[in-house]
């Protein structure tokens, strides 16, 4: 019942912590060519409204869930959004796999606003985006087999594999995600966790989709078992040149497995940028206060490190502060913050510099501070 | 210290404990064989992946376990000296809560949905101290203040499911510390919660223990927060310590394999990683615990021994142990 280790060969990828100038200025040099958007994502709006009275439904207000996000998603790259509970981004999950009806807002597949498709035009966009969902205890049938939950996407895209091919291609799936071609016949509850997790990636690679959202994929896994699932997301991103978006709240996770990171609180986008630029140059208060708080496994850092403790509570998305959100926590906020809506942008100061802090932030008074490395 | 009973005792001391439960596929033997002690104002992090025995041995220990199918076969639990086992139902009762108590993982499911929190913070102060109703809800609404909820007075009336879930933990705390016990036990206390609410709560437990100087026994599965908090650590696999060690030590170099893989396998907030390490296999069965060291299968340094013989804790400084035959090999590899 072993599950098979991941010892691929990984080409070492080089620390993206750019230490010196020069190091910092040759990143920001080099071209960034990253080819098509395979989705772009526009201003995207889900309000789900709150009703009053049983016969007449009144509606009296609405859950701003997401409210307004837009950013790209490349070929072949990893987009991680993080944020706390409540802050949207399941939503946007749902949203991308068209399981919810955008408010307003588009998102485009190859040039194609998949909100507004339906019937066949969807049927066929769907196949090419897929998702790996958070519990493999309830995401599985459990009286379906191994074989059904993997087959049964083929039953929906009977063009993908010919009735005749399925269960040898069921066993392919099985084995590219590491798990005995002969347990077909099995039954969710007869796997660990970690392996039903692996039933629940094959079962989206079923359809060789382009696009993979992956919405806490690891998070209810032990911590030996996230690392084996982790690794073979990153083997199968390689082999079949998938694109993921990686939804999780576990900060370094984000960091280990994505390309770009996007920070969302309270239904927008806080800050957005490369995982050094995120990280290693945070310019939102958001995003320190958060990245502070991650607690670190290494006890000599107690002492040295910049911790920033927010006090209270995620306000609620169904009334939200005016302004920016984060106002009601933040430590630098001011009328402006009241007033007017930060935009997410590259801010002013850093604008044209050549620094790593010039990523898009949306906060008024965006500054550096980094927060994850000890003094 | 002349006198014997003038000699400091142990807070907490835990001996060769041991649990089963009695399950349709055969006997689990989830706990083997656990030895841990706690002192005054130490934290202690117990650390396991799940089913490794770290919830059970706590249970065992707060006389919460369910039985049946759960069921203590041996061992003591020595608090101030006084085995808690062999005590009678009654004495028993009248420490838990008053001089250890607990905090749960999941504080909307132990909070009582149906009292309002002041009620049921109140209820504390009735039955343990005997204190009037009027007074016990003063009590209440002071310690929902001391635990920085906001406007506690309005608050004291309201039910669990009317607060955040950082809130909700909060008021557990509250709860164990009322009536400011010698040891606490925290199992999983942070799990559940955003990681800037996380912050909150350990920073405030932490704020407490000191200033009640009491004893903290923190079970979690995550290697960061107890890098935050712990004083001196166990690592719990298949129901035995298989590593304690002060809190710096270990993560300086780690004596035990799993240990060791335990920490390569976690990404690193602060660069871009390699592959991570991911130890191979899975947690074994409890109710067929293989022979010799359980995690011999998964270990990249078995050798025959160690699917033979049972690895004793070898001694491997002060205050360090760890049951493997290779310790001294694995100690070296970093």
């Amino acid at each position: 019942m072993a599950e098979t280790a991941e010892n691929h060969e990984v080409s070492d990828v080089v620390p993206s912590t750019a230490e010196t100038t020069a190091e910092v200025e040759a990143v920001l040099d080099a071209p960034v060519d990253r080819g098509e958007p395979i989705l772009q994502v526009r201003n995207l709006v889900k309000h789900f409204p709150l009703t009053q009275g049983i016969l007449f439904k009144k509606q009296i207000g609405a859950v701003k869930a997401v409210d307004g996000i837009s950013f790209d998603l490349y070929k072949g790259e990893t987009l991680g959004i993080v944020g706390e509970s409540g802050c949207g981004k399941s939503t946007v999950a749902k949203l991308l796999m068209t399981l919810e009806t955008a408010t307003s807002g588009e998102v485009f597949y190859k040039g194609q606003d998949i909100t507004r498709l339906s019937g066949r035009a969807l049927k066929a966009v769907r196949r090419n985006i897929q998702m790996v969902f958070q519990d493999p205890y309830t995401s599985l049938n459990p009286r379906m087999t191994v074989g059904d939950i993997i087959g049964e996407p083929f039953d929906i895209h009977p063009e993908v594999a010919p009735k005749g091919d399925r269960r040898k291609r069921v066993q392919e799936l099985l084995d590219v995600v590491g798990l005995n071609p002969e347990y077909i016949n099995r039954y969710p509850h007869q796997f660990s966790g970690g392996q039903r997790q692996r039933i629940g990636i094959a079962r989206g690679l079923a359809l060789n989709p382009e696009v993979i959202i992956c919405d806490e994929p690891v998070s209810a896994l032990d911590v030996s078992v996230q690392a084996q699932v982790i690794n073979l997301m990153g083997k199968l991103q390689d082999e079949f040149e998938l694109s993921y978006v990686f939804i999780a709240h576990d900060l370094s996770i984000v960091r280990h497995i994505s390309d770009r990171v996007g920070v969302m609180y309270l239904g927008k986008m806080a800050e957005i940028g490369t995982d050094s630029e995120i990280y290693d140059h945070p310019t939102h208060p958001y995003t320190q206060a958060l990245l502070s708080a991650v607690p670190v496994p290494d006890p000599a850092a107690r002492e040295g490190r910049d911790r920033i403790i927010l006090t209270g509570d995620v306000p609620s998305p169904a009334n939200p502060p005016s302004g920016c959100r984060f106002r009601t926590r933040c430590w630098k906020a001011q009328d402006k913050c009241a007033e007017e809506v930060p935009l997410l942008a590259v801010p002013e100061v850093f604008a044209g510099k050549k620094t790593l802090a010039a990523h898009e932030s949306a906060c008024h008074f965006a500054e550096e501070r980094d927060v994850v490395h000890a003094a | 210290m002349e006198h014997q009973r003038d000699q400091p005792v142990t807070l907490l001391d835990v001996r060769d404990l041991q649990v089963e439960f009695h399950t349709r596929d055969g006997v689990a033997k989830a706990v083997n064989g656990v030895n841990y002690c706690v002192d005054p104002g130490e934290t202690l992090a117990v650390l396991g992946e799940s089913g490794s025995g770290k919830s059970v041995t706590a249970q065992a220990i707060m006389g919460i376990l369910d039985s049946p199918p759960g069921r203590i076969t041996g061992g003591e639990v020595l608090f101030r000296g006084e085995d808690l086992l062999t005590m009678g139902a009654e004495t028993r009762r009248r420490i838990r809560g008053a001089k250890m108590s607990m905090v749960f993982q999941d504080a909307l499911s132990a909070l009582n949905p149906v009292m309002s929190v002041g009620a049921q913070l109140a209820e504390m102060f009735e039955v343990h101290e005997g204190m009037t109703r009027k007074d016990s809800r003063a009590k209440a609404v002071q310690l929902m203040d001391r635990v920085r909820i906001p406007a506690a007075k309005d608050r004291v009336g309201d039910y669990p499911h009317q607060f955040s879930g950082g809130m909700r933990q909060r008021i557990m705390i509250a709860m164990a510390l009322a009536l400011e016990p010698d040891l606490v036990i925290a199992d999983e206390p942070t799990t559940a919660l955003d990681v800037t609410v996380q912050a909150q709560v350990m920073d405030l437990l932490a704020e407490l223990q000191r200033e009640y100087n009491m004893g903290l026994i923190l079970i979690t599965h995550d290697l960061g927060v107890v890098a935050d908090v712990a004083d001196k650590i166990a690592v719990m696999y298949a129901g035995r310590i298989v590593e304690t060690a002060p809190v710096h030590d270990l993560y300086a170099a780690p004596a035990h394999p799993y240990t060791r893989g335990l920490l390569d396998s976690i990404p690193r907030l602060d660069q871009k990683g390699r592959q991570l390490y991911a130890i191979k296999g899975l947690p074994p069965d409890l109710t067929a615990i293989p022979p010799g060291c359980p995690f011999s299968p998964r270990c990249p340094r078995a050798q025959d021994i160690c699917r033979t013989d049972r690895p004793p804790l070898f001694a491997v400084s002060h205050g360090r142990a760890s049951a493997c035959h290779f310790w001294k090999e694995t100690l070296d590899e970093r």
